[in-house]
């Protein structure tokens, strides 16, 4: 992973997205938490109502950023898959991350200009990103305005359905949370990643 | 002769009783001694003081529901069971308007086969509720459990929007109705959606809970609350619901009609899959498979920090 000479990778709007994000992301999944466990929670249920509904806004409008921003730079050749490979070259980094890395074996593919993300991290990012975030976006409008939601689904409640796959979907993102922090500390040194994402240099 | 004279008196009995039989029939209005008029719009009698066919206007509140009659808990009894039987003649006596009629307790009280409806112990708690404190006796069950339509949603119907619906229609029948709340009360009946206003989701809310889970106070040993209080005791905190030990499991959720059906299915969620309250939906299932995962996760990191740490 290590390159000699330092590349620009993040530039500025990127990085306040990234930051404006992950403190929403942070918080949303804090009081999604809360409301779910309110009597065991610090935050008092309207509190954690309001955080919720205003991070999701805040969310939204930085996904808007993330989404234009994509389209208007060359962001978005980074998120380009070839069908080359298409499961070959994930699983080389799945294989080096579990075994390669501990066994002195290079990192197959290494970040330049042209490469900003390894498959696996560009799979994930890609997923996250374009279908998961936008589908809690979208389930989580909908229990903003519930009189929108279909009334039954089958036997069930729609809201309730909403509801539970707006909730699974959240967890999703905090399990994709700990380990995208945790694959960051993977770098010439610990913090170096966490760095990066602050002055913008990888 | 003697022969002939029981025939005609069985005949003339067998028609009367028939004719007897055939009133207890609700579902049968137009040839219902009373219903025949008190099922419509307008009805006709003949005025003998002119000779004369009448029309006139029913009454908007003496007309009954026959539907709801045929289906109400007393179903089975005709009119004149509680009415004066004097009111088979029209025009009905001005007197009989003083008529004091059978209440609930007349003949639900001190009855073994209705012990379980519990009627003496809801009339204790009704005579604590704010209804009664300001209007005494005159506040009587029937101002929200008519006798002529009542039917027993909350312990048959397993659809909870359905006793919602029922429940709240009571409430609504005076809160909701500017004559017969003035009739009661002497003044005007507050606006309920700007009394409300402070309720996220006020529609949902009104669709989906009952009046009463805010506006009683619970007593364990009775399915209903009757107990309604004052407006300023009133729910105003969202977590006595909005919690996994739910202020809804002892009152909506109380009927066993309702939890035998929410706990089949696959999210086996503790109250009924037709609403969803935040805090209260907890699935045992999901919880576990995210804590599994979240434990997987955690033991994952801290496997790759170890090996990451021993093969530096």
């Amino acid at each position: 992973m290590a390159t000699s000479k330092k590349i620009y990778f993040y530039p500025v709007w990127l990085r306040i997205w990234h930051g404006l994000n992950a403190l929403g992301i942070v918080i949303l999944i804090v009081t999604g938490i809360s409301l779910q466990n309110i009597e065991s929670s610090f935050i008092g249920f309207n509190s954690a109502i309001n955080l919720h509904n205003i991070s999701g806004v805040v969310v939204t409008l930085g996904y808007l950023i993330f989404f234009v921003g994509n389209i208007i730079t060359n962001n978005s050749k980074y998120y380009i898959v070839k069908p080359k490979g298409f499961i070959k070259r994930p699983l080389k980094q799945i294989y080096y991350y579990m075994w390669g890395m501990f066994h002195n074996m290079k990192a197959p593919y290494p970040l330049s200009e042209k490469r900003k993300f390894n498959p696996l991290q560009k799979y994930f990012y890609i997923i996250v990103m374009y279908l998961v975030v936008p589908m809690v976006i979208i389930t989580g409008f909908a229990l903003l305005f519930p009189e929108i939601i279909i009334e039954n689904v089958y036997n069930l409640s729609g809201v309730f359905v909403t509801a539970i796959f707006h909730s699974a979907l959240g967890f999703f993102i905090s399990i994709f949370l700990i380990i995208h922090l945790y694959v960051a500390t993977i770098g010439k040194s610990p913090i170096d990643n966490f760095k990066s994402i602050f002055n913008g240099w990888h | 002769m003697k022969y002939r004279l029981f025939t005609l008196i069985s005949i003339i009995l067998f028609c009367t009783l028939w004719h007897h039989s055939k009133a207890q029939y609700y579902n049968d209005p137009e040839n219902h001694e009373c219903l025949k008029c008190h099922s419509g719009q307008a009805y006709t009698f003949h005025n003998e003081l002119m000779d004369l066919e009448e029309k006139k206007l029913m009454n908007p509140y003496f007309i009954l529901d026959t539907v709801a009659l045929a289906l109400g808990v007393h179903n089975l009894f005709d009119c004149t069971d509680c009415h004066s039987y004097e009111y088979v003649t029209y025009p009905h006596a001005s007197n009989l308007k003083l008529e004091s009629l059978i209440t609930c307790l007349d003949c639900h009280g001190g009855d073994e086969s209705f012990a379980s409806y519990q009627f003496e112990k809801i009339e204790e708690e009704s005579q604590k509720s704010i209804h009664y404190q300001v209007y005494g006796d005159n506040f009587t069950c029937s101002k929200c459990h008519s006798q002529h339509t009542y039917a027993a949603t909350a312990r048959t119907s397993s659809d909870v929007l359905e006793i919602v619906d029922y429940s709240n229609k009571m409430c609504l029948s005076c809160h909701n109705n500017m004559n017969k709340y003035q009739l009661v009360s002497g003044h005007e009946n507050p606006q309920l959606i700007q009394v409300h206003d402070w309720l996220p989701n006020q529609e949902l809310h009104f669709k989906h809970v009952r009046c009463i889970e805010c506006h009683t106070e619970i007593v364990d040993g009775l399915m209903v609350s009757h107990n309604i209080q004052e407006k300023a005791k009133a729910v105003k905190n969202c977590v006595e619901c909005h919690t996994t030990n739910s202020r809804l499991k002892s009152s909506l959720y109380k009927y066993q009609n309702l939890q035998k059906r929410s706990e089949t299915g696959i999210f086996n969620a503790v109250l009924s899959n037709e609403s969803y309250v935040i805090g209260t939906h907890q699935s045992p299932f999901l919880k576990l498979l995210s804590i599994i995962i979240f434990l997987a996760t955690l033991v994952g990191v801290a496997t790759h920090t170890i090996f990451r740490i021993l093969k530096k």
